[in-house]
Formats: structure tokens, C-alpha cells, sequence
């Protein structure tokens, strides 16, 4: 049982640095990164701002309410802000990613697999790992990076529209807390989040897929596996790569 | 020329199931082999084992020097685009149109431009017969274009060794006949080494050089097709035969008391006679004669001594005929039996 996980979890980490190989070798498969880079954007884009909306409002609402009974109404903006920058515009990009693309992707790969159209690539003497991973990787980390930086406008504006229009805040204040706050690393931190959980999220997609177990049933299951696995590694690693920001990132207010 | 295939010691198993072990045998440069065995005896394991798609647990598979089963990654890939395999349902991709299936080993691996691959392709489809239908999706044509195309897939870069995993499941007798009958032009045309697997009685009888037998996990025998068909090993009779009566069951192989029991009732049925081996197929009327007969002939007759006798007597048979018509190609050739 912990024998066969720890398999499981060598194969993933074998895939992912053959990926990481084969980016640089040539030829890149523009066409397929392209085509790929448009589906997954295609599927993630609208959900993203949908979901981003009422999650920006939450947190206002939340953070005002806090902070008006602690008497720091002026704060409100810098620590909504904060939230949605750096926790929750990754997080819901992660859940897209992996969602939406990931499924799409793992079973996409899956029924090639178990049609035997990646055998007969292989056979071909091209490598499905280059031709069709390598794109879908690179897709799903290049829409990662894109999307987090739409979610954090909407979910900002979500919050600021919250905020000054139903709890009466003022947008000066808003502002001024935000800038007092906030610094750019967060958006850094950010962004960087937001790659790392593309590269997760196509790779457990790309496993799963590439190796589903008996027949129609199995390529089923590896979505269904890919996505819960790939959930848990993002919200651990977001946990890890948090704790290591607060350490090594000095807060401004401080 | 074709590149000889040369297996030694493989054994191959999945988990605990023992699939197949001890196998060595030579393909020979240029020859057409097939490969019988009842269902489930892992005749396409053995097939996708020869190209390093599954890696048998000893043994090695030499072409060029390169160990397809433990030589280095890199090596194996470059190996493999020598090999053209057919796979049993096709394997197209299903994405594509069959011509961009065709064309697919060309834009990878060569350099050549648009127009020039539309000749090859076109060429390629209009070999297996599938003209006009090359703007379809492998989803929208039957289970025997499928096959076809795979095959056209197969071929488009001139491969070195050509292994066809059942061609004829799916397909009518006539078109199993007019695929043996593709093979060996074929192989007159390219004069490549040629693997098939298969069940087919009439593909095993027409159209190999040599022919081997998988069953209870080992190769029974391989070797000139004289052999196999003159052959009095019990398993190889009752597969020719088609018979019920003999080692073979329902589910792989049948237990020492049902065998027995088989013993008493088989005074029956009469006793198997020297049977008549029917001609091999010859090219298509304007095709070069196939290369690889001339050589074959050499090999055979100089491993005569060591063949059992009455595959001996079959082959200076057939070669007396041989040399008393010499290769003009027959008019019955083409029918398939």
C-alpha cells in the first residue's frame, strides 16, 4: 500500500522533470500550445470572473465587518485586498485549472491512451511527452498566470464595490490602506502561486491520464482521481509556499 | 534490404502471470514471418515487446546492434522509426482526417514539402485502396478502412521492418485475401523484414516464409514454413486443423484428464494424413520479383540437415517445382487460397 503510493508519487515527479526536459527540445509544438492555450482559457475564463465576484464581496463584507468592530474601519481595503491577491485569487484559479482544464485534459489523454493512439506515436518515434504534454503543461501554466491576474482585478473591484457602496466605506480610506498595506511582492507571491499550481494541475492531469487503468471505465476514474489529487498538492503547497512568503517577505505596515 | 530482428531469452510477465519465457528466434533480413497462436497466448505482447513499447523482464531484442529492450531511450526512439506497425484496430488518431494520419511520420520526421507529401500520401491510400475517402474521420469510416489506413500509416516512410498485428480480424474472406495478396507486393516492393501476427489459416498458409506458434507460455517452434505445416507436434495439427480434439481449450489449454478422456473417444475421427501444403503467394503481375526468395533459399537448404524429415522432403518439393517452372508468376495467385 505505502510501497505502491510511493511509486505512484516517484512516477509523477519522473514525469514531471521529463517535462521539464522536454520543453527545450526542439521542435516546440507551437500549434498544439496554441490550440491548447485557447481551450483552457476558453473553459476557465468565464467561471474565473463569475466566482471571483461574490468571493472579492465575501471577504469585504467579512473583513469590513471585522474591522469595524475592532474600530480599524480605515484598514478594511489593504486587508481585503491582501486576501484576495494573495489567497483567494490563487486558490480560485487553482480550482479552475484543475477543474475545468485538468479533467479536460486527463481525459483527453486517457482516451488516446486507451485507443493506443499514444502507442502508435510512439511507435512513430515521436514522444507523446513532447508533442502533447509539453503544450498542455505550458497552456495551463501560461493561463494560470493570466487568469490570476483577472481574478485579482474583478475580486478587487468586487471587494471595493462592496465595501464603498453596501458597508459605506469610504474610497479614499479604501485606497489609502491599500497602498499603506500592500506591496508589490504580494503581487509577486501571487503570480508565482498561481504558475506553480498551472505546472501542478497539468502534470497530475498528464499522469493520470497518460496511464488510466483498464479500459473506458479507468480513463472516468483518472479524471476523478486527478482532480482530488491535484486539489490536495495545491492547497498543501499553497500552504507551504505561504508560510515560507510571511518568513522571508517583511510586511510593510510592520 | 530489410534488417534482421534478432530475440534471445525473452521472458515477459505481468505481475505474477507468466506470459511467455525463453523466447529466441531470428527474423530473417527481408523474409515475411507470421506468428500463430491461439488467443491470449501474447502474441501482441510479443509484437510490442519486438518495438520497446512493453519491456520484457529478461532478454534482449537486437536490430542494429540496438538492445530494444535495455538499450538507452534515445537510441530505441531513433530505432523505432525503421519499424512501420500496424496496429489491430488502426489506431488512428482521431483527431485527424486519414489524410493527416498518413502524412503524420512524414511532418515529423522529414523535411519534405506540402506537395511532396501529398504525392507519397495520396500514393500510400491508393495502394490500400481507400482513394476518396481520405477526407474522413477515422470515426466515420468501418472497423476494415480503419485497419487499411493504418496500415498506408504504417508504410509512409519506407520502413525496414513492417510488423502487422491481425490484419484480417474484421475483414471479409475476400478482403483478407486481397490483403495477403497487399503483403506480399509488398514486400516485393520494399524488400522489408515482415512480422505478422495473426489466426488466420489462410494468411499462415499463403503467404509467410516462416512461420512460429505461441503456446503454454513458449514458442513451439519457428522456422521455414515447412516445418510448421508439415509439423506432427499435437498443438500445431489440432491449430491447422481447426479441430476441437487436441491440447487446445476453450479458456488457453485444456488438463490431463479431459486429454485422456479425449484419447479414448479420438479412435473416431481419423487420423490426420501428410497434408498438402499450398503454394506461397507470388507478386502481383509487373512487380519485381521478391528479393528475399532468392535468399531464403540459400538459408534453407543450407539448414536442410537439421530440419525433421518431412519438412525436408516439403522443401526440396517445392524447390524441384520451383526449378521446373521458374518464378513466373501463377494467374491463381491472387485468389487467396
Amino acid at each position: 500500500m505505502i510501497g505502491g503510493a510511493l511509486r505512484q508519487t516517484g512516477r509523477l515527479f519522473a514525469l514531471a522533470a521529463e517535462v521539464s526536459r522536454a520543453v527545450f527540445r526542439r521542435p516546440f509544438q507551437l500549434r498544439e500550445f496554441v490550440e491548447q492555450f485557447w481551450f483552457v482559457a476558453s473553459v476557465t475564463i468565464l467561471p474565473a470572473a463569475l466566482v471571483s465576484i461574490p468571493f472579492g464581496a465575501v471577504i469585504a463584507l467579512q473583513v469590513g465587518s471585522l474591522t469595524q468592530q475592532l474600530g480599524a474601519q480605515s484598514f478594511t481595503g489593504g486587508a481585503s485586498v491582501l486576501a484576495v491577491i494573495q489567497q483567494a485569487s490563487p486558490l480560485i484559479v487553482a480550482l479552475l485549472i484543475s477543474g475545468a482544464a485538468g479533467s479536460a485534459i486527463c481525459a483527453d489523454l486517457g482516451s488516446r491512451k486507451i485507443r493506443e493512439e499514444l502507442d502508435a506515436m510512439e511507435v512513430m518515434g515521436v514522444s507523446p511527452v513532447q508533442r502533447l504534454v509539453v503544450p498542455r503543461v505550458l497552456a495551463t501554466m501560461a493561463v494560470a498566470v493570466l487568469l490570476n491576474g483577472m481574478v485579482s482585478v474583478v475580486g478587487t473591484l468586487g471587494g471595493y464595490f462592496f465595501n464603498i457602496v453596501l458597508q459605506g466605506g469610504t474610497p479614499g480610506a479604501y485606497l489609502a490602506s491599500f497602498s499603506a498595506l500592500a506591496q508589490l511582492p504580494d503581487l509577486y507571491i501571487s503570480e508565482l502561486k498561481a504558475l506553480i499550481f498551472g505546472f501542478i494541475a497539468g502534470i497530475v492531469a498528464a499522469y493520470r491520464g497518460l496511464n488510466p487503468r483498464g479500459g473506458p471505465k479507468g480513463v472516468g476514474d483518472a479524471v476523478n482521481q486527478a482532480v482530488v489529487i491535484t486539489f490536495m498538492l495545491l492547497f498543501f503547497v499553497n500552504m507551504v509556499l505561504t508560510g515560507i512568503y510571511l518568513q522571508i517577505v517583511p510586511p510593510k505596515g510592520g | 534490404m530489410g534488417i534482421e530482428v534478432a530475440v534471445e531469452g525473452l521472458t515477459m510477465s505481468f505481475g505474477k502471470q507468466n506470459i511467455w519465457q525463453d523466447v529466441s528466434l531470428t527474423l530473417p533480413a527481408g523474409e515475411v514471418s507470421v506468428m500463430l497462436g491461439p488467443s491470449g497466448t501474447g502474441k501482441t505482447v510479443f509484437l510490442k515487446s519486438l518495438i520497446g513499447l512493453l519491456k520484457p523482464q529478461r532478454g534482449r531484442v537486437l536490430i542494429n546492434g540496438v538492445d530494444m529492450v535495455g538499450g538507452r531511450e534515445k537510441d530505441i526512439y531513433e530505432t523505432r522509426k525503421l519499424f512501420g506497425l500496424m496496429f489491430q484496430d488502426g489506431a488512428l488518431f482521431g483527431s485527424m482526417s486519414l489524410f493527416d494520419n498518413i502524412a503524420f511520420p512524414l511532418r515529423e520526421h522529414t523535411r519534405k514539402r506540402e506537395s511532396e507529401i501529398r504525392r507519397i500520401v495520396m500514393e500510400r491510400i491508393e495502394l490500400v485502396g481507400l482513394l476518396g475517402a481520405e477526407g474522413k474521420l477515422p470515426g466515420e469510416i468501418s472497423g476494415g478502412m480503419r485497419k487499411r489506413a493504418g496500415l498506408a500509416r504504417a508504410l509512409v516512410l519506407d520502413p525496414q521492418i513492417v510488423l502487422c498485428d491481425e490484419p484480417d480480424s474484421g475483414l471479409d474472406p475476400v478482403r483478407t485475401a486481397y490483403l495477403s495478396q497487399l503483403l506480399i507486393d509488398l514486400n516485393a516492393r520494399i524488400d522489408a523484414t515482415m512480422l505478422i501476427v495473426t489466426h488466420n489459416l489462410d494468411i499462415a498458409a499463403t503467404v509467410p516464409d516462416n512461420m512460429g506458434m505461441f503456446f503454454r507460455r513458449e514458442l513451439v517452434t519457428f522456422g521455414p514454413r515447412e516445418v510448421l505445416l508439415t509439423s506432427e507436434e499435437p498443438v500445431v495439427t489440432q491449430f491447422l486443423a481447426g479441430r476441437r480434439e487436441g491440447p487446445i481449450g476453450m479458456s488457453e489449454e485444456k488438463d490431463a484428464a479431459t486429454l485422456a478422456a479425449e484419447a479414448d473417444g479420438a479412435a473416431a475421427s481419423p487420423p490426420p494424413g501428410p497434408r498438402a501444403i499450398a503454394p506461397q503467394l507470388e507478386p502481383s503481375p509487373g512487380l519485381p520479383p521478391r528479393a528475399a526468395v532468392g535468399r531464403r533459399r540459400e538459408r534453407v537448404l543450407g539448414m536442410l540437415d537439421t530440419l525433421p524429415p518431412a519438412a525436408r522432403a516439403a522443401i526440396e518439393d517445392t524447390y524441384a517445382r520451383h526449378a521446373a517452372a521458374p518464378t513466373v508468376s501463377l494467374p491463381a495467385a491472387g485468389s487467396g487460397s
